[in-house]
């Protein structure tokens, strides 16, 4: 059974539905959004992910038509969009505080948008029945907004969003406000209404793990910059620096000094009198050139003797556990004094646990279980 | 222990009605029992005397209260000079507030709108005027608007018009008067119900296609609205018996209850027929004092 695979991002005949071209925003002196140039393709769920402060949410804001780029080109289905007002463009927007219309009911607030058209009155209450179905909220069409719950209210933002059949639905940190198991649940409705309604999402957010549930590609942005753009599997498994591949997951950055070892492999000196690691790398580095072995903690193996065919194997002493239910965090301290984390599953229970506090132990990894990063 | 019970419950029940009785004592003291003093003279006779009205307490009760009648009210219906002045005083009072709130929306607006640092300033310029007396004040409009007034002059010295405006001892001048003096009234509920309107819903609006006007009247007048209301009849209320300015700044062409009511106790000293004059506007007031309550109370409600 072959599916296709939803990549328009590979496809160089697809057309971008966001175009940004060199976009720079500043406020004054600061500079929000650095030479930004980026394509969003349709029916995508694409996330803007990175700490506070870093763009994220300006860019959204010039999506809505609510800031406007200081220079460059923004482009939407082809057509320049910079200075077009918010209330003209094919874009919703969902807001962070959901920004519910507190005089108005469920049912008014979901069909304010589409009081603005010229959509006759009875198409307006199907559209608002529909979406009342899709959200699951028919029950509280008449509930002002501060009488219904958070779960409730963040639906009806979402319906109110996407009463318009936007070309482009903007999510400024949706959900937020809920508690885990909420935005847990939540998330796959999102991702099932995305569907649903083939509508493009850009979301915003600052909580990885929801990033790389949600989305097909994902943007690492700091600074204003855009660090990486990749699938969340891209993200994490090939990660294009130690910036991204600190931000998303735990990882182990190990620095050292690369020599080439053969086609597509090199030795990575990283102490004095220990025996260089071995990894491989699709990105040339020359001989001599500093780098760094970017390794997650669940791809290195702990164990009380040394594994026979492992690539890389290194001596240590256990010198903290994490146990987090599921998993456990080994915090192994080499002879250096550089720590390595080691994560197991916990399949066995806690009592029958082989390894415990100040337990000499070997870790180890294959040669392809890392990436090296130039920076 | 359930005596001990009891006796906290008591105590506790003592606290409760201590609680209330403040309040409501403080009411009676000075509201029912001078509006019952009020209504009382309203019901008797004018008489040269001191007090200059018959019958008194010293005559007995009985006696008193036999000799009470509704004489003065009926003849507040035959003399057309009361329902004239009562619909003046409404006319006035309804035009003053619809002046006031155009001339206090935008002015409450352009605060809530004003950079943070700003408003605490502006918050003190409206309340300012109220650190001298209100005398004084509505005098200095005398000196402004008077034929010879600054504003006269300033005209005539510009060159905009070559006579001086006649607008001192004129209703203009009273609506000029009410309007300025009760304007901090308007200004301040409004101020304090825009500055609570989260941006994002306007944002919202326009996201959902409003234009920036559309918007405006679609949600910052609706949820401004117990603001407009609680302004609307913090002025209307007392710009209705208002007596100061009329007199002051109107002319005999102004007629206003307030103004009546002044001349029936110390010019005519009836005091009986000015009691009644009271009564009838206390009973007039109680309609939008009780639409007001609901109003406040109905937004402390939506707010819980």
């Amino acid at each position: 059974m072959s599916q296709k695979i939803f990549a328009p991002w590979d496809d160089p005949n697809e057309k971008p539905l966001i175009r940004f071209e060199n976009v720079t925003k500043k406020f004054g002196d600061f500079t929000a959004i650095d030479d930004l140039t980026l394509n969003i393709y349709e029916k995508e769920f694409f996330a803007l992910l990175g700490p506070s402060g870093c763009g994220k949410t300006t860019m959204m804001r010039m999506l809505a038509g609510f800031e406007n780029p200081t220079s460059g080109k923004m482009e939407l289905s082809g057509k320049n969009i910079a200075g077009i007002p918010p209330n003209k463009r094919a874009v919703n927007m969902m807001f962070q505080s959901y920004a519910l219309f507190p005089h108005l009911s469920v049912w008014e607030n979901i069909a304010f948008g589409l009081k603005r058209g010229d959509m006759d009155k009875r198409a307006i209450a199907a559209r608002v029945e529909e979406m009342l179905k899709l959200t699951r909220l028919s029950k509280f069409a008449g509930r002002k907004p501060h009488q219904i719950s958070g779960g409730q209210r963040q639906r009806v933002a979402l319906a109110r969003s996407l009463a318009k059949a936007p070309k482009l639905l903007l999510l400024d940190e949706p959900l937020g406000a809920l508690d885990k198991k909420l935005r847990q649940d939540t998330q796959f409705e999102l991702m099932d209404i995305q569907e649903g309604t083939g509508t493009t999402f850009v979301i915003v957010t600052h909580d990885q793990e929801e990033a790389m549930t949600v989305a097909s590609r994902v943007a690492v942005m700091d600074e204003g910059r855009i660090i990486q753009v990749a699938t969340p599997d891209g993200i994490y498994e090939a990660p294009n620096s130690v910036y991204v591949a600190d931000f998303i997951g735990d990882v182990n950055i190990i620095e050292g000094i690369a020599k080439p070892a053969g086609e597509g492999t090199y030795r990575l000196n990283w102490a004095e009198n220990e025996m260089p690691f071995v990894a491989t790398s699709d990105v040339p580095f020359s001989d001599g050139q500093t780098a760094h072995l970017a390794i997650r903690p669940e791809k290195i193996l702990i164990t009380p003797d040394k594994p026979e065919d492992a690539n890389n194997a290194v001596r240590g002493s256990v010198l903290d556990i994490a146990y987090l239910g599921n998993l456990s965090t080994y915090y192994v301290q080499l002879a250096g004094g550089q720590i390595i984390k080691a994560q197991t599953a916990n399949t066995r229970r806690l009592s029958r646990r082989s390894i415990t506090w100040e337990d000499k132990v070997w870790v180890s990894w294959s040669a392809t279980a890392g990436v090296l990063l130039a920076q | 222990m359930e005596r001990h019970g009891r006796r906290f419950a008591g105590a506790m029940n003592m606290r409760r009605f201590f609680l209330i009785a403040v309040p409501y004592g403080w009411l009676l003291a000075l509201f029912l029992v001078p509006f019952f003093i009020v209504f009382k003279i309203s019901l008797s006779d004018l008489a040269l005397a001191i007090p200059p009205y018959q019958p008194t307490m010293k005559d007995g009760i009985g006696q008193m209260l036999s000799a009470f009648d509704f004489e003065n009210f009926v003849f507040l219906t035959t003399d057309d000079l009361y329902w004239k002045a009562y619909l003046s005083s409404l006319k006035i009072a309804l035009i003053s507030t619809v002046l006031a709130l155009l001339v206090g929306y935008p002015m409450a607006y352009a605060m809530a709108r004003a950079p943070e640092e700003w408003r605490p300033t502006l918050m003190m310029l409206v309340i300012l005027p109220f650190w001298t007396s209100f005398l004084i004040r509505v005098y200095a409009w005398v000196g402004i608007l008077s034929n010879e007034g600054f504003l006269n002059q300033f005209l005539l010295w510009t060159g905009i018009i070559d006579a001086p405006l006649t607008i001192m001892n004129t209703t203009t001048a009273v609506y000029i008067g009410i309007v300025y003096t009760y304007l901090p009234f308007m200004i301040l509920p409004i101020y304090a119900a825009l500055d609570r309107l989260d941006e994002s819903l306007i944002e919202a609006a326009e996201d959902l296609g409003c234009s920036r006007t559309k918007a405006f009247w679609l949600v910052t007048i609706p949820l401004s609205r117990n603001g407009i209301i609680a302004g609307c009849f913090l002025v209307f209320i007392p710009a209705l018996g208002e007596f100061v300015i009329p007199s002051l700044l109107g002319g005999s062409g102004t007629l206003m209850i307030g103004k009546v009511l002044f001349e029936e106790f110390f010019n005519n000293r009836d005091w009986p027929v000015a009691s009644a004059v009271a009564v009838i506007l206390l009973l007039i007031l109680i309609v939008p004092i009780i639409l007001f309550q609901r109003n406040q109370q109905r937004q402390a409600e939506s707010e819980t």
